[in-house]
């Protein structure tokens, strides 16, 4: 049995009727460094808050060392917090600062001085224990507010985005020096951040999360290599995510090619969707060991490498990275190998609503009522319809459709868009288009009677 | 050149008319006529009567003076206490509660004296309680309340929203975050709070004239209104008028070079 110091067991949190998180499971072993990683809105800064008791759950367990702290308010946690923006006492100095907590604990004095010195010398701001905490720059006051967490000796120091106020070079500096204490104290970080560079660079393990739940936990190499759905892949790094058929075990079909790969047991001519990094596409410089091929349509210059958008012969788009330039209208050969094509389990493939019969050729759902096709099932009935991806069209105007939404996600799959509308009704509808939309766009939803399948009569 | 002298004429006309009762009030502290407006004169007598208490109705003066303080600081500290603690619950609160919350706490600053005093009256008999200093307090603390929260507030909203949950982090219950994080950061909030309520409840007389009851207590704007009433002023009430008036203008000069310094500091 394995000994962790934080196990979050079943957690879920609602904000009035609103859930933010849904059955959240995390386990962290003493000493890791592991990273909530996710867009705005994800829920990750609100775990944070559960495990530092600023917030109550509404189910589930938080276990330190064993022990439910679910009942024990903040201030009789083990823990420390790093805010992000630093929340110093402003009325204080920076030694009253670090020396807060030690002070509510009545630690002698002579104990205090020499734990402000040790903390002050460990975030490499000796000589600064007299200045007013306003007098000091961004990455200085942060500095102090880690040493003031620090100094308490927490068994866990939670971090709440500490870098983001502070600029490109500070924050890289930060990230090493932060990966430093780290490794010299031995302690527990549970870092929250939207930076998946920060994630990838500073962690042993990162949680990634999206509208809060957990989408894959792993370590940085895994989530980058292996990720478990387009989400993680789009979130994470550059990516190329296309829609594919796994043919047989190791040989799967995308962008209208067969490729070799190292997956198995998805079944025969199973839809997938494919991950291919930018830098994984090769240009064969020796046209005969390309497998595809394509035209450079762009080529911009990123310091180490040069970034391409090729279009192959088969009418898809690609990312592709390349140590060498290439003039626009390039003809190049392409080769990628089995081990850098990532296969994932599609998620869906059409969506599917509950719907109410209306008349003979109405459906209510999604908040709105659709034509379909003519039915004999009893009006008032609950049914279940479905749609194609590609057959919902999307209106500029909310009030020309059926029903209304807004674009809340956009993936580009090579040769098309898939879309998450998030309608009115706070239900996720599907979509594969040509189109451009942006995200946040607010749209009407019409769906031609002919493409709503009733497939489902429920009973009750 | 025309334009610029009217603006200045009129500036100083403005400030002359502000200021002339004030000045009319001081120079005829200076002159022993009964009877204000009557130049007899120079003397410091009015002076020397009212510190050494040597005149007629002197004692009933003075503790007018001594009450007129004591409630107003007592008002003040009660108001400030109350005011503040109810700033960061209703700043705590979210969206139409708060709003609604704001509604009702700025209805009694606009409220006139006389209704504040006589339904504080109504309710102090209704509830049989006694009048007197207590209930004199009480109405005051209800009328200072209100300004405490206002002053109090701005300084809740520029405040950074982590700090209460900063001091919790590092094991402080609630009451030692509220005394050791928020009340230092909360100070100058409270101390024009404080200030405010002092001078209001100095100056209060509607108010206090409908809840001080009828065992005899008065404060200065009590004592005034039915000294005026027996037959004129006392006249030693000019130098008393004179005196209060530059001792506030002190503190006043005092409280902005202050605040200029830390100011200057600051940039």
């Amino acid at each position: 049995m394995e000994n962790y110091i934080i196990d979050i067991q079943h957690l879920s949190k609602s904000f009035g009727d609103k859930k933010v998180l849904r059955d959240i499971n995390i386990k962290v072993r003493k000493g890791e460094f592991v990273t909530l990683l996710g867009p705005s809105g994800c829920g990750k800064t609100t775990i944070l808050r559960l495990i530092a008791g600023f917030l109550a759950p509404n189910e589930g367990t938080i276990l330190l060392d064993g022990k439910d702290i679910g009942n024990l308010p903040p201030y009789q946690r083990p823990l420390n917090t790093v805010f992000q923006r630093y929340a110093l006492f402003p009325h204080l100095d920076v030694y009253d600062n670090i020396a807060f907590g030690l002070k509510l604990k009545n630690v002698p004095q002579k104990d205090i001085d020499a734990k402000v010195r040790k903390v002050l010398r460990l975030v490499n701001m000796e000589d600064y224990e007299e200045r007013d905490v306003d007098s000091l720059s961004g990455g200085q006051q942060q500095r102090v507010a880690i040493a003031r967490a620090l100094v308490n000796k927490p068994k866990v120091l939670l971090l709440d985005e500490p870098l983001a106020a502070l600029d490109l070079k500070m924050r890289k500096d930060m990230q090493i020096e932060l990966k430093e204490m780290h490794e010299k104290l031995g302690i527990t970080f549970v870092y929250v951040t939207h930076d998946q560079e920060e994630a990838l660079t500073l962690s042993d393990t990162i949680v990634v999360l999206n509208e809060g739940k957990i989408q894959q936990v792993g370590t940085p190499t895994d989530i980058y290599n292996e990720p478990v759905n387009s989400f993680v892949a789009d979130f994470i790094g550059d990516s190329n995510i296309l829609d594919g058929t796994m043919l047989c075990d190791r040989k799967v079909k995308f962008i209208d090619e067969e490729f070799d790969c190292v997956d198995e047991g998805f079944g025969e001519n199973t839809p997938v969707e494919v991950v291919v990094r930018p830098e994984d596409v090769n240009i064969k410089k020796d046209k005969s060991k390309a497998q595809f091929f394509g035209t450079v349509t762009s080529c911009t210059f990123k310091g180490v490498y040069y970034q391409l958008f090729i279009n192959t012969d088969k009418g898809y788009e690609l990312m592709v990275q390349d140590y060498h330039k290439f003039e626009v209208g390039d003809r190049v050969g392409m080769q990628i190998t089995p081990e850098n094509i990532q296969v994932m389990h599609k998620e869906r493939t059409c969506n599917s609503f509950k719907a109410v019969v209306v008349d003979s050729n109405h459906l209510e759902m999604l908040g709105g009522v659709f034509e379909c096709c003519k039915t004999d099932i009893e009006p008032g009935t609950k049914v279940r319809a479905e749609v194609d991806f590609d057959k919902i069209d999307l209106m500029d105007h909310q009030d020309e459709g059926s029903a209304a939404g807004q674009v809340h996600s956009i993936i580009y799959k090579g040769n098309h868009y898939h879309l998450t509308i998030l309608t009115d009704k706070r239900k996720h509808i599907f979509v594969n288009t040509n189109d451009v939309w942006d995200k946040r766009d607010l749209v009407g939803i019409r769906i031609e009677p002919k493409d709503i399948k009733i497939v489902e009569v429920n009973e009750d | 050149m025309m334009k610029k002298f009217i603006a200045k004429a009129y500036i100083w006309l403005l400030l002359a008319l502000l200021y002339a009762p004030l000045l009319f009030i001081a120079v005829f502290s200076f002159t022993e006529s009964r009877v204000l407006g009557n130049w007899t004169g120079f003397s410091v007598k009015l002076y020397q009567n009212l510190f050494l208490a040597k005149m007629q109705g002197s004692a009933t003066l003075l503790s007018a003076l001594e009450n007129t303080l004591l409630i107003a600081v007592i008002a003040a500290m009660l108001s400030t206490m109350l005011g503040t603690v109810a700033a960061i619950g209703i700043f705590n609160l979210k969206g139409r509660k708060r709003q609604t919350m704001n509604l009702l706490n700025s209805i009694p600053m606009v409220n006139p004296d006389i209704i504040t005093g006589v339904s504080l009256f109504l309710l102090f008999v209704f509830l049989h309680i006694s009048q007197g200093y207590v209930t004199v307090i009480l109405a005051h603390v209800t009328f200072c309340t209100p300004y405490v929260v206002l002053s109090v507030m701005p300084r809740l909203s520029q405040m950074n929203p982590n700090i209460y949950e900063a001091a919790m982090d590092l094991g402080a219950t609630p009451f030692q975050a509220l005394v050791k994080v928020m009340v230092p950061m909360l100070r100058p909030g409270m101390v024009s709070g404080f200030m405010l309520s002092f001078t209001m409840s100095l100056d209060d007389f509607v108010v206090t004239f409908f809840t001080r009851g009828t065992i005899g207590l008065d404060t200065l704007s009590t004592y005034i209104y039915t000294d005026a009433r027996k037959g004129g002023l006392t006249p030693e009430l000019r130098p008393l008028m004179t005196l209060i008036f530059l001792i506030i203008l002190i503190l006043l000069v005092i409280i902005n070079v202050r605040q200029a310094k830390t100011q200057k500091k600051k940039v």
